[in-house]
C-alpha cells in the first residue's frame, strides 16, 4: 500500500430532519485509494451519512472536506467542482427511464465536457463495455434486468472517470453471483481508476470482500461504535453489537466468513 | 509520424508513431490525455499506419505521458481494434498498469450477439401497418376492460363485488366536495361568457331578456355537464391513471392480482361508483353557479331585473332539460372514470409511462365526453326530448 493520503475527512458531522436527530458527531477520515464501507443495521442512518457527503442532504453541525475544502461552507462554484468529481450509484440505479442507456451515460458527459457525437459515442460504449453491457445502448432501462440497471448505474456514474465513487447498497436485490460480480467490477474500477470509493452497505459477503476500511454506525446510539478494517474488527472488537452484525448473530466463536 | 492536440492546461496529448527495424511499430504517447481536450483520433492512426510499410507487431511506450482518462482508453481500443482487422500483433506491456487493467476490463465481457438493435427507420408502409395493428390492438383492450368493468358492476349488483366503502367514500370526497371551487369559477366564468356573447347580439333587436334563456338552457342541457366533464377529465381522470400506474410500476396491482383480488373490483370499481354519483351533483352544482354569471351580467352589465331574469329563467329552462344535462353528467362520469383507470392499468412499469398514461387518459376522456354529447344530442333530438 502507499502511504495513506486523507482524501475525504467527515468532522463533528450532525445530521437530523426538523429536531429528530438521526446521526450526531460522526467523524471519520477516508484515504486516497481507500474501499471506506459505511456499515450498520437497518435504520441506522447510512444512506443519510451518504446523502450529507454528497450534498444532498445538509448537516445541521459539523463539516464533510474534500482535499481539506469544506463542501458545505463552499461557494455554489465550489460545490459544483466537487461534485464533479463524484460517481454515485443509487439503490435502485436511479436510470432515468425515458432515457436509454447510452442517453443515460451521455448526459453527465454532455453536462461537463464539449465532446464531438463520435468522441460521445465512444465512451459512451467504452462504459458500458466496462460493466459487460457491450451493446446494449439502446435499451431502455424498463428492458433490462434489476442486475443489469446496476452495472448500467455504474456505467453512469463512471461516466465522468470520478475521483470519489459512491455506492449506496449495491449488492441490494442482486443474486449472489452477481453481487459477487459487482464486488469485482468495485475492486478492479479502484485499481484502475485509482478512485477512492465510500459503500453503503450492510452485505457482509461484500463488506469483507472489498473493505480496507470502515465505520459501524448504531441505531441506539445514533452514531459511530466501531471503526477500521473490517475484519480486524471483526477479530478484535469488543462490542457485542459489531459482533453480533459481523458474525450474523452467531458470535464469535461460529464464524462463518471465508 | 506526428498528431497533437491543442495545447491547454498541462502538457499537449501527442501520439508519435515509430517505426523499428524488425518491423515493429512503437506508438509513443506523451503529454495529458483528457477528455475535454483535442485528442488525436483513431481514425489518424488508421490513416497513417495503412500508408506505412509492413509492420506486425505495435508497441506502446508511455514515458512521457503525465495523465490520462478514458480519452486516452477509446484511442488505444480503436487501436487494438484497427490492429486486429489488419492481423498484427500488440503488446500492451508498455501501459501503466491501470490503463491496462481497464483495457481488460473492457473487453472481460464479450458483446452479446443478439444484444445490439437495429436502429433503422421503418418504411412508410410499415408504420402504417404497425399503426392500424396498435389501433386494433388497443380497441380490442378497450373493449376488454370495459367488458370487465360491466362484469364488476354486475357482481357489485348482486352484492359480490369486493372493494372497500372507505376508498368509495373517500375517492367521492376527492372527485366531489373538493372539486367544488373549480367547479365554482370554472362555472360562473362560462355563464359569464355566454351572456356577454349572447348580450351583444340579443342587444342589437332589444333582446336583452333572451340572455337569461340562453344561459339557463345552455348551462342546463348541456355546458354545465361538458364543463364539469372536462374539468373532472383534468382533474380526476388524470389523478386515477397516475395513481393506477405508480401501483402498477411499484407492483401493488400484481399484489393484488396474486392475492386473488380483482384489481377491477377494488380499485376500478370506486372510482367509476364515486364519479358516477358525484358528476351529476357537480353538474347540477355546476348549472347554478352558470346561471349566476349569467345574472352578473344581466343584472349589473344590462340593467335587467333579478326577478325579471328569473322568472325568464324559469320559463325558458324545462325539466327535461335538466334530466338530459344530469344524464349526459352520469355518463361523462363513467367515461372519465373509465378512461383514467384504463390507462393506469394498461400503464408500462416506468416513471415516463405513467406520464404518458396521465396525458392518455386525459385525451381520451375529452375526446370520449365530446363524442358522447354529440351522440346524446343527435339522440335527443331525433326522440324530440
Amino acid at each position: 500500500m502507499e502511504k495513506a493520503e486523507p482524501h475525504i475527512v467527515v468532522e463533528d458531522l450532525t445530521v437530523a430532519y426538523a429536531s429528530n436527530v438521526i446521526l450526531h458527531d460522526l467523524t471519520f477520515t477516508i484515504n486516497r485509494g481507500d474501499i471506506f464501507i459505511i456499515m450498520g443495521g437497518s435504520g441506522c442512518g447510512k444512506t443519510t451519512v451518504l446523502r450529507s457527503m454528497v450534498g444532498l442532504l445538509q448537516p445541521t453541525r459539523g463539516q464533510v472536506l474534500y482535499d481539506g475544502l469544506n463542501f458545505w461552507s463552499a461557494e455554489h462554484e465550489e460545490q459544483k467542482n466537487i461534485t464533479r468529481k463524484f460517481g454515485i450509484l443509487y439503490q435502485s440505479g436511479a436510470l432515468w427511464s425515458s432515457f436509454t442507456l447510452a442517453e443515460n451515460i451521455a448526459l453527465p458527459l454532455q453536462q461537463y465536457m464539449d465532446l464531438s457525437p463520435g468522441q460521445l459515442k465512444k465512451i459512451v460504449s467504452l462504459k458500458l463495455a466496462l460493466v459487460g453491457l457491450a451493446g446494449f445502448e439502446e435499451y431502455y432501462p424498463s428492458e433490462i434486468s434489476g442486475g443489469m440497471k446496476k452495472r448500467a448505474g455504474l456505467a453512469r456514474a463512471i461516466a465522468l472517470d470520478p475521483e470519489i465513487l459512491f455506492f449506496d447498497e449495491p449488492s441490494a436485490g442482486l443474486d449472489p453471483i452477481s453481487a459477487h460480480l459487482l464486488d469485482e467490477l468495485i475492486i478492479e474500477l479502484r485499481n484502475s481508476l485509482g478512485a477512492t470509493v465510500v459503500v453503503v452497505t450492510h452485505e457482509l459477503a461484500s463488506i469483507f470482500a472489498i473493505g480496507n476500511n470502515s465505520v459501524f454506525l448504531d441505531a441506539d446510539t445514533k452514531t459511530i461504535i466501531a471503526a477500521g478494517e473490517p475484519r480486524k474488527l471483526l477479530s478484535e472488537s469488543k462490542d457485542p453489537k459489531v459482533i453480533n452484525f459481523l458474525t450474523r448473530g452467531e458470535g464469535r466463536a461460529q464464524e462463518v466468513i471465508r | 509520424m506526428t498528431t497533437a492536440g491543442d495545447m491547454q492546461l498541462g502538457e499537449k496529448a501527442e501520439m508519435t508513431l515509430v517505426r523499428l527495424p524488425d518491423s515493429t511499430l512503437t506508438v509513443r504517447i506523451s503529454g495529458e490525455w483528457k477528455l475535454g481536450r483535442q485528442l488525436p483520433q483513431g481514425e489518424e492512426f488508421r490513416s497513417q499506419i495503412e500508408s506505412a510499410e509492413t509492420v506486425s507487431r505495435i508497441t506502446f511506450n508511455t514515458q512521457a505521458m503525465t495523465g490520462w482518462d478514458s480519452g486516452l482508453i477509446t484511442l488505444l481500443l480503436e487501436i487494438i481494434e484497427i490492429a486486429s482487422e489488419m492481423h498484427i500483433a500488440v503488446e500492451k506491456d508498455g501501459l501503466p498498469a491501470g490503463v491496462q487493467r481497464i483495457l481488460a476490463l473492457a473487453s472481460a465481457v464479450p458483446e452479446r450477439k443478439d444484444a445490439r438493435r437495429e436502429t433503422g427507420r421503418m418504411s412508410f408502409l410499415d408504420r402504417v401497418g404497425a399503426f392500424a395493428i396498435f389501433l386494433w390492438n388497443s380497441m380490442l383492450e378497450m373493449l376488454d376492460f370495459i367488458g370487465e368493468a360491466s362484469v364488476a358492476f354486475l357482481r357489485l349488483l348482486l352484492g359480490k363485488a369486493h372493494f372497500r366503502p372507505s376508498d368509495l367514500l373517500l375517492t367521492m370526497q376527492e372527485c366531489g366536495a373538493q372539486a367544488l371551487p373549480i367547479v365554482s369559477l370554472i362555472s360562473i366564468l362560462v355563464g359569464i361568457i355566454l351572456a356577454f356573447i349572447g348580450a351583444i347580439q340579443l342587444k342589437i333587436f332589444g333582446a336583452q331578456i333572451y340572455v337569461a334563456s340562453l344561459v339557463g338552457i345552455g348551462m342546463v342541457r348541456a355546458l354545465a355537464a361538458v364543463m364539469t366533464g372536462i374539468i373532472m377529465a383534468g382533474r380526476t381522470g388524470a389523478s386515477f391513471a397516475a395513481q393506477l400506474g405508480t401501483m402498477q410500476v411499484n407492483e401493488e396491482i400484481d399484489a393484488l392480482k396474486t392475492l386473488g383480488i380483482s384489481p377491477m373490483e377494488f380499485l376500478v370499481l370506486p372510482r367509476m361508483l364515486a364519479l358516477f354519483l358525484m358528476m351529476p351533483l357537480l353538474s347540477l352544482y355546476a348549472d347554478l353557479m352558470g346561471i349566476l354569471g349569467g345574472v352578473i351580467v344581466g343584472v349589473w352589465m344590462l340593467d335587467l331585473n333579478f326577478m325579471e331574469y328569473s322568472n325568464r329563467t324559469r320559463s325558458a329552462v324545462s325539466l327535461n332539460d335538466l334530466w338530459v344535462g344530469l344524464f349526459s353528467a352520469a355518463v361523462f362520469g363513467v367515461l372519465v372514470a373509465l378512461a383514467g383507470c384504463f390507462r393506469g392499468i394498461q400503464c408500462g412499469r416506468s416513471a415516463a409511462a405513467v406520464g404518458e398514461a396521465t396525458t392518455s387518459a386525459v385525451v381520451t376522456s375529452i375526446v370520449s365526453i365530446v363524442v358522447a354529447m354529440a351522440v346524446i344530442t343527435v339522440v335527443c333530438n331525433v326522440l324530440n326530448i
